[in-house]
């Protein structure tokens, strides 16, 4: 063996250097563009942020695949949901009639809409698969209102980065980037293949979120947060799942 | 470089293995084209208990669900995968590694040098000298199937699953057969990848486990002491 060289050393050095230097761009470079998701702590942070960086930086204006209406799932598979609350059961008798989507955080007119509002404002069908994290699918068809229409309408203020949603199960929220927020394929959905949206399958109103897992298509969406950060929501990691071991970011 | 990248694969390898096989645990069931669900018949079942109480699988209990750190933790060695795939696929190009090493030699292409291993494999006979210091036709083709087709496939059908990757190159998954297929597929090459391991290990173990563990680890080879006293080397 031999000792370390003078210009061994110095190459490593001005190597070490320039990779740390390489570092601190790269992540005030990915701070910049939004590239850092709001779950980026612990030890799989790391993996998360390049998960999420190297995804938007590919899948910015992609779209989700669709399918031929031939393709749609005989048998579409609801998975389980919580028992229905008595409120919940009451509005599902009026046909949710009372059913209210609140809008507000970063907007210019913040306000409540009925489904019956949100089929007015605009509409859009796609044919898409919902695709489980634990590994099953089924492809159906969405009929409802871009969520980029909605925030038009109530006006989402230019610094807004996150689009938080909640639904009417407790503990049970997650939000998305402005990337996804104003994609065309994000739907506030009421309907699905041809009929309206079953409750099983989230209806009235659920937000779906084609080019991510499944988990991310929240299920009885009743209020809308627009946001700058994500800091003051939960435990400020973007979402309920970060809380239960699951990405915030679900595009893998 | 070989030796760093392969020990590295070694992490990732292990950790991939063991998050996808709790993975699997949540849906122990797999179909064939886009779409499967447990509305739908399967292709084929793994009789083992589950993490969801969705999934009939004859267990009367349902297993804690694994699945939040599983997935972190696969894609975070994924990345540590591809990663070492880049430097050890770039460098081997460099150094001539993938034609010296892995590529059979010409004399090694042919039915008779194949044979002639296999032979000496089931004759337990030691390796010869020149085996100490590069690798044999069967190691060859094997190390060249596992870099150059299974590796390549098991990271394809990996990102084939990835939703957002899939609305960016759709042919990805197309190509498959569509995403339940190439959840089979992944299924399968990974187990290629397991059966592989399990024989390299045991040749390995075969051929003298701390020699060569010495040797894949610090680069020094000592030959045994018959074939350094014919002076062979």
């Amino acid at each position: 063996m031999s000792i370390i060289s003078r210009r061994k050393l110095i190459a490593g050095g001005v190597a070490a250097t320039a990779g740390l230097a390489g570092l601190a761009v790269a992540d005030r470079m990915a701070r910049r563009y939004g590239l850092i998701p709001p779950d980026r702590g612990g030890c799989y942070g790391p993996g998360e942020t390049l998960d999420y960086a190297a995804q938007r930086i590919l899948t910015r204006h992609s779209q989700a695949r669709e399918f031929p209406r031939s393709m749609i799932s005989k048998s579409p598979f609801a998975n389980a949901i919580e028992p229905y609350t008595d409120v919940f059961k009451r509005m599902q008798v009026d046909g949710f009639r009372d059913w209210r989507l609140a809008v507000d955080g970063m907007v210019a007119r913040p306000g409540t809409f009925s489904v019956a509002d949100l089929r007015s404002l605009a509409m859009r069908s796609q044919i898409t698969e919902v695709v489980c994290e634990e590994g099953w699918s089924y492809i159906a068809e969405w009929i409802g209102t871009p969520l980029h229409e909605l925030l038009r309408e109530v006006g989402a203020l230019p610094q807004a980065r996150y689009v938080a949603y909640f639904s009417i199960e407790s503990d049970t929220w997650d939000s998305i980037d402005m990337a996804d927020a104003h994609h065309p394929q994000t739907l506030l959905t009421w309907g699905m293949n041809d009929g309206d949206l079953p409750a099983p399958f989230g209806g009235p109103l659920r937000m779906r979120v084609p080019r991510q897992l499944g988990y991310k298509s929240v299920k009885f969406i009743n209020k809308l947060t627009v946001t700058d950060s994500m800091k003051n929501f939960g435990k400020g990691m973007g979402s309920i799942q970060p809380e239960y071991g699951y990405a915030w970011y679900a595009g893998i | 470089m070989v030796r760093v990248t392969h020990w590295l694969t070694v992490i990732s390898f292990i950790a991939l293995l063991i998050s996808g096989g709790e993975i699997v645990i949540s849906h122990p069931r797999f179909y064939w084209g886009e779409t499967g669900n447990v509305n739908m018949r399967p292709l084929f079942t793994l009789h083992i208990p589950s993490s969801r109480g969705t999934v009939p699988t004859g267990y009367g209990y349902v297993m804690e669900d694994q699945n939040g750190w599983s997935r972190a933790l696969h894609f975070e060695a994924a990345w540590l995968l591809v990663i070492t795939a880049l430097v050890y696929g770039i460098a081997s190009l460099v150094t001539g590694h993938f034609r010296r090493n892995i590529f059979p030699a010409r004399a090694q292409r042919t039915w008779r040098a194949l044979r002639g291993v296999i032979g000496r494999y089931l004759h337990r006979a030691p390796a010869d000298a020149a085996e100490a210091h590069s690798y044999n036709a069967v190691q060859r083709m094997a190390y060249a199937a596992v870099i150059f087709v299974l590796f390549p496939l098991v990271i394809w059908t990996g990102l084939a699953l990835s939703p957002a990757f899939n609305s960016a190159f759709p042919w990805f998954v197309d190509v498959l057969g569509g995403r339940q297929s190439a959840r089979t597929l992944h299924f399968f090459v990974s187990g290629f990848l397991v059966i592989f391991l399990i024989v390299h290990v045991t040749m390995v173990a075969l051929g003298g486990f701390w020699s060569r563990m010495r040797a894949m680890i610090t680069g020094r080879v000592v030959l045994p002491r018959a074939l350094r006293q014919k002076g062979q080397v």
